[in-house]
C-alpha cells in the first residue's frame, strides 16, 4: 500500500494532521523542524512493512498550536497520550532531528508502549565544546546547502518556489522549532541525565556530514542510552531521511527484524 | 510641537570596509572592530552633545539601548542617564530602551527608572521596547516569547510602580513573592511612558488602550509607513472611545540643518549614507527571528525587506525623498517639517541630530541652527487636539 489516508486526530485538546498507511506493526514518526506535510518516499517504502503514521506535531503545519505548548517535554507527554488515544502497542518510534529529542524525551518518561527507537540525528543533548550550527541566523542559501552533502539536493530546494499557503506553513514551522529549541539551542541540559531510562532497542543514526548537529554528537548519545548502537552514513548531512532513504530504510528494517527475532 | 534629541552613539570610527568580510555591524562584527581609546572619547563627545541639548532648549534628550554591534553602544543606558539627569538642569530625560524580553529580572528596570526619577526631580521618560531582533541572536533570549515577556515585565513594573508593596506577582515568567520596590518614582503614579516602534498594529492597539495612552514613536521610517501606522493610532482610540491627542505621537528620524539646501545635502551625505547601509546593515534572518513578528506581519514585512534598496544601497536622495532624513536650510527644514506635522499629526519630533559617522562639529551646528532657527517656529503646531483631519491620511 503506498496512498496514506489523511486525517485529524483531537488529543490532548489539539487537532493534528496525520498521514498514515501500510500494514503491519506500527511505526510512528517524528518529524523534524520543518515539519512533514507530504508522504515522502522514505514513507512510501516503509509502509511496505509498517503501518506508518507521521503526524504534524502541535504547533506545526496543519496542527493547531495548542495554549499548552511551551517545551519538548510537553510534546513528549502529548504523544504518550497520542499512542494512548489511538490504542497504539509495541510502537516502532522513529524521530529525526527535532522529532528525535521528542522521541528520546517520551522514551525517558516510559517505555512502555514502544518496541524500538531509532533516532536519526536527534537534537536534544548538547556536546561541550561542540557547537550546532546556527540555523536561525543562516540565509535560505546557507540553510539548504548546510542541510546536505549532495548539493545537487541544495540545488533543488533553491529552485523552489513555495506559494503562499507554504511560506505561511514555514514562518509557522520555524516559529514552532524557535518556542521549543531557540534556548538553549535544541537541547534540554536534564535529558542527558535520564537517557539511561531509555530500556528499548535502540539505534543511532547520523550523517557523516551533518552541519546542524555534528556527528559528533552520535558516539555521546550512543553513549548514554545503554545498549544503543550508532551507524554513521558516508556522504550524508543532516536529513537521512531525503538524502540517504533507501540505506535508511535498510538500517531501520534490518534493525527492527533483528529485534523481533 | 515638542522637541527631543536622541543620540545612538554609534561607534563613529568604525572601519567602513568591514563589510567586505562580514554581513552585519551586529551580532557577528567582531569586537576588535571597537577601539577603546576612541571609544573612550566618543562617549565623552557624544554626552556633551546630549548636553548641549538641553542649554538649546530641547525639551528632552533620549538615549539608546542596543547590545553587541557597532550601531549604538549603549547596551546600559541607566549609565548614560545617570550621567545625563546630573548634567541637564531642565529638561526630560528619556530611556529609549529598556529591553523588557532580554532581562531575567525586570524589576530591576522598574528600580533603575526610579533612582533615575529622583536623582533628577521627575524628569524621566521611560521607555519600553522588545529589543531589535539581532538582539535575540545576541543575548540567546528566545524571540518566540519575545511578546509574552514584554508584556508581563510591563504589568510588573508598573504593580511594582502603582501598587504597595510588598505584593506577589504571579506571571508565567517571573514569579516573585515580594515585590517592594525602592525607591518610588517621583512622577505619580508613574513616570510618562514611550512606546517605540518600527510599527505594528498589536503594538498600537497596546499602547493606545485607554488604560495606558502611551506615547507611541515611530522610528526611522519612511514618511508613507508614518502616515499609517500614525492614522491607526488615531483610529484605534476613536475605536476605544477617545480622541487621541498629538502628544501620544512621535517620529524619531534623522534632521540634519546647514546654511543652503546644497550644503546641507553635501555635508551630510557620507554619514547618513553610513547610518543607513554600514551601521544598520543586517540580513533579514538577523533582524527578523522566528516570533519577533506576529505569523500575520512576517511575511509582508520580509518581502519588503528583501526588495529593499538597491545593491548600491540607499542614497540620500533616497533617503530624503522617503522621510528618512530631514535635511536641509533652516527654512527648507521648518517646511518639511510643517507639511508633514500637518499630513500626520505628531506632536513630539525626537531629532536624531548626529548619525553614523557624522563629526562633532557638523552635529553641534546642526543642532544650533535647529534651535534657532526651526524649532521657534514649529512650536505652536502639533499642540492642539487631534481633529477629523487625521483621516486625511489614510
Amino acid at each position: 500500500m503506498s496512498e496514506p489516508t489523511e486525517s485529524f486526530e483531537t488529543v490532548a485538546g489539539c487537532k493534528v494532521h496525520m498521514l498514515r498507511g501500510g500494514r503491519g506493526s506500527p511505526l510512528l514518526f517524528l518529524h523534524g523542524g520543518r515539519g512533514a506535510g507530504v508522504w515522502l518516499p522514505l514513507f512510501r517504502t516503509l509502509s511496505e512493512h509498517f503501518d506508518v503514521i507521521v503526524p504534524e506535531h502541535p504547533g506545526f503545519g496543519r496542527s493547531d498550536t495548542p495554549e499548552w505548548l511551551d517545551n519538548v517535554g510537553d510534546l513528549a507527554n502529548f504523544y504518550h497520550e497520542f499512542m494512548d488515544k489511538l490504542g497504539l502497542r509495541n510502537v516502532n518510534l522513529v524521530g529525526t532531528s527535532l522529532g528525535g529529542w521528542i522521541a528520546a524525551d517520551l522514551a525517558v518518561r516510559n517505555c512502555g508502549p514502544l518496541r524500538t527507537l531509532t533516532l536519526v540525528a536527534p537534537a536534544g543533548i548538547h556536546v561541550q565544546g561542540v557547537p550546532k550550527g546556527d540555523l536561525f541566523l543562516w540565509t535560505p542559501e546557507q540553510f539548504a546547502r548546510n542541510l546536505f552533502f549532495d548539493q545537487a539536493l541544495a540545488e533543488t530546494m533553491l529552485k523552489q518556489t513555495p506559494d503562499d499557503e507554504e511560506r505561511r506553513r514555514q514562518a509557522k514551522n520555524a516559529l514552532a522549532l524557535a518556542k521549543l529549541g531557540w534556548q538553549p539551542r535544541l537541547y534540554d541540559p536534564n535529558l542527558r541525565k535520564w537517557l539511561h531510562r531509555v530500556s528499548c532497542p535502540t539505534l543511532i543514526i547520523w550523517g557523516d556530514n551533518d552541519k546542524l548537529i555534528p556527528p559528533a554528537y552520535g558516539p555521546a548519545f550512543r553513549d548514554l542510552i545503554p545498549g544503543a548502537k550508532l551507524e554513521v552514513l558516508a556522504n550524508c548531512g543532516h536529513l537521512p531521511h531525503v538524502e540517504k532513504t533507501s540505506e535508511l530504510v535498510a538500517s531501520i528494517t534490518k534493525f527492527i527484524a533483528e529485534v523481533g527475532q | 510641537m515638542k522637541f527631543y534629541m536622541i543620540h545612538l552613539m554609534p561607534f563613529a570610527d568604525l572601519d567602513l570596509n568591514y563589510d567586505k568580510t562580514y554581513n552585519s555591524a551586529w551580532v557577528t562584527l567582531p569586537n576588535t572592530y571597537y577601539d577603546p581609546s576612541k571609544g573612550a572619547k566618543l562617549y565623552n563627545r557624544y554626552i556633551d552633545e546630549l548636553v548641549y541639548a538641553d542649554e538649546l532648549g530641547f525639551d528632552g534628550v533620549c538615549c539608546n539601548e542596543h547590545h553587541q554591534n557597532a550601531y549604538g553602544l549603549m547596551p546600559i543606558p541607566g549609565v548614560i542617564a545617570g550621567a545625563l539627569v546630573r548634567e541637564t538642569k531642565r529638561c526630560q530625560v528619556a530611556v529609549l530602551g529598556r529591553a523588557l524580553p532580554l532581562l531575567t529580572y525586570p524589576l530591576s528596570v522598574a528600580e533603575e527608572y526610579a533612582m533615575l526619577d529622583n536623582i533628577s526631580n521627575g524628569r524621566l521618560i521611560a521607555g519600553f521596547v522588545r529589543g531589535i531582533g539581532a538582539e535575540y541572536h545576541s543575548t540567546g533570549v528566545n524571540p518566540a516569547e519575545s511578546h509574552d515577556r514584554f508584556h508581563e515585565a510591563h504589568d510588573l513594573i508598573l504593580q511594582a510602580w502603582t501598587r504597595p508593596g510588598p505584593f506577589a506577582f504571579e506571571g508565567k515568567y517571573y514569579h516573585i513573592e515580594y515585590v517592594n520596590t525602592w525607591p518610588r518614582p517621583v512622577q505619580q503614579p508613574h513616570p510618562p511612558i514611550w512606546i517605540p516602534s518600527q510599527g505594528s498594529r498589536e503594538t498600537i492597539e497596546w499602547a493606545s488602550h485607554p488604560s495606558r495612552k502611551y506615547t507611541y514613536l515611530q522610528t526611522f521610517s519612511p514618511v508613507d509607513q508614518l502616515a499609517r501606522f500614525m492614522a491607526l493610532y488615531y483610529q484605534q482610540a476613536e475605536k476605544y472611545g477617545y480622541q487621541a491627542s498629538t502628544q501620544q505621537l512621535g517620529w524619531a528620524t534623522p534632521v540634519y540643518v546647514s546654511d543652503s539646501d546644497e550644503a546641507a545635502r553635501r555635508e551630510a551625505r557620507p554619514h547618513i549614507e553610513a547610518f543607513y547601509n554600514k551601521f544598520l546593515r543586517m540580513p533579514v534572518e538577523m533582524l527578523l527571528p522566528p516570533g519577533y513578528l506576529s505569523l500575520a506581519s512576517m511575511q509582508a514585512v520580509t518581502d519588503k525587506i528583501r526588495s529593499g534598496p538597491a545593491a548600491g544601497g540607499y542614497t540620500i536622495e533616497d533617503l530624503s525623498a522617503k522621510g528618512m532624513i530631514i535635511c536641509g536650510s533652516p527654512d527648507s527644514v521648518a517646511q518639511q517639517l510643517e507639511t508633514y506635522q500637518k499630513q500626520v499629526k505628531f506632536g513630539k519630533l525626537i531629532a536624531m541630530t548626529q548619525f553614523g559617522t557624522l563629526p562633532h562639529d557638523l552635529t553641534v551646528r546642526s543642532m544650533e541652527l535647529f534651535a534657532h532657527k526651526v524649532m521657534p517656529r514649529l512650536r505652536h503646531i502639533g499642540e492642539e487636539a487631534a481633529t477629523a483631519q487625521v483621516h486625511a491620511a489614510e
